[in-house]
């Protein structure tokens, strides 16, 4: 990380003046690297995966898991930003990042990501368990390299593919209570996958112009509004059984089966407005936007029932 | 470099410093103690 004054956008490659004088970056900037907001789901999901598993784990040991996961996460999310500057500078939501605004270089925002990458794996591993940090290292890369690299600039079905990225977390706190993965690991890891494209989609149709001016073939901008909308449906659909599949599988309880059909239903409702109305000129996106608000509200929500329904379990509150 | 900027850039590597030492003393403690776990487990 520099020390030294620079002028990080010419290592963007844009173009200004020598007088542009620029401080080094502060702690902030490698904070906001990380992408705060989207690690804080990253980090519950993770954390219910640890505690809904069976099994006991050291506390300490949890949280240096955990930690992992963050680190992991937040090491992804410099590189992305490292890979993406140029694009993020063109988006009105992004140009506020250290790197697009100006006050970090590009290369440190990588060495960054490298060195938070390689500390989580190592530690997970040593602190915690190989297999854990396998995975964790696993979707680090799938994340950074298939996602941000190769897949976002190049085809529509970049977010449904990429999703699997986000969608890692539990199966690792999983693994890390209990070394081993098994059917309940992978449902939690189909159900943030069948989820990320209507939660992603939902946030597109009201951000689509930015995607287009930047050539992100986001599937609003190259297939259209009404295809992504009739896809939104269609996922939002087969996410109510798979979402109840770990309670119809006898591998979580009727409290988390109530819930997770409940919020399903709740995911699916929102997601008919969004489906079968179309923006028309100055549209304020309400249904849209409302979706993504609860999509988060969700994931959050299926977690913390998969948590209480674990320990209702295991204190006999339910069957 | 006006003294502004200068003392403007003695700030914010301050910050970086101090931000880096207590991350690095987190990180001395928190294997410290995991290895007592480990070593107990």
């Amino acid at each position: 990380m520099s020390q030294s004054l620079h002028n990080p956008a010419s290592a963007n490659g844009q173009a200004q003046g020598v007088d542009a004088l620029v401080l080094p970056a502060d702690w902030r900037d490698f904070y906001a690297l990380t992408k705060p907001r989207v690690m804080s789901l990253v980090i519950f999901t993770g954390l219910c995966g640890l505690l809904a598993a069976p099994g006991q784990i050291h506390p300490l040991i949890g949280f240096c898991a955990v930690l992992c996961i963050a680190l992991g996460a937040g090491g992804a999310a410099a590189l992305n930003q490292w890979w993406e500057a140029d694009i993020d500078a063109g988006m009105k939501r992004t140009a506020a990042r250290p790197i697009p605004a100006g006050r970090m270089r590009r290369t440190d925002a990588r060495d960054f990501g490298i060195a938070l990458s390689g500390a989580s794996v190592i530690t997970m591993g040593l602190a915690v368990h190989w297999l854990a940090a396998a995975i964790l290292a696993v979707s680090i890369v799938y994340y950074a390299v298939v996602y941000t690299i190769w897949l976002k600039p190049r085809t529509p079905q970049n977010i449904v593919i990429g999703g699997g990225a986000g969608a890692f977390p539990p199966m690792i706190g999983w693994v890390a209570v209990t070394g081993h993965i098994t059917l309940m690991p992978v449902l939690l890891f189909a159900i943030i996958f069948m989820w990320t494209p209507p939660h992603f989609w939902s946030l597109a149709l009201f951000v689509q112009t930015d995607y287009a001016k930047v050539g992100i073939p986001m599937m609003p901008v190259v297939r259209g509004e009404r295809s992504t909308r009739t896809q939104i449906l269609v996922y939002s659909i087969l996410l109510v059984p798979l979402a109840a599949a770990p309670w119809w599988a006898g591998t979580a309880g009727l409290l988390y089966g109530i819930a997770a059909l409940a919020l399903s239903l709740a995911f699916l409702a929102l997601s008919l407005p969004v489906a079968l109305r179309r923006a028309v000129p100055g549209d304020a996106m309400k249904p849209e936007k409302r979706m993504f608000a609860f999509s988060v509200l969700y994931l959050f929500a299926l977690f913390a029932a998969l948590v209480a329904d674990r320990y209702a379990t295991t204190f006999g509150v339910f069957a | 470099m006006t003294p502004e900027q200068e003392e403007a850039l003695k700030r914010s590597r301050k910050g970086r410093n101090i931000a880096l030492g207590l991350v690095l003393a987190f990180f001395v403690v928190l294997f410290y103690l995991v290895t007592f776990v480990k070593m107990q487990g």
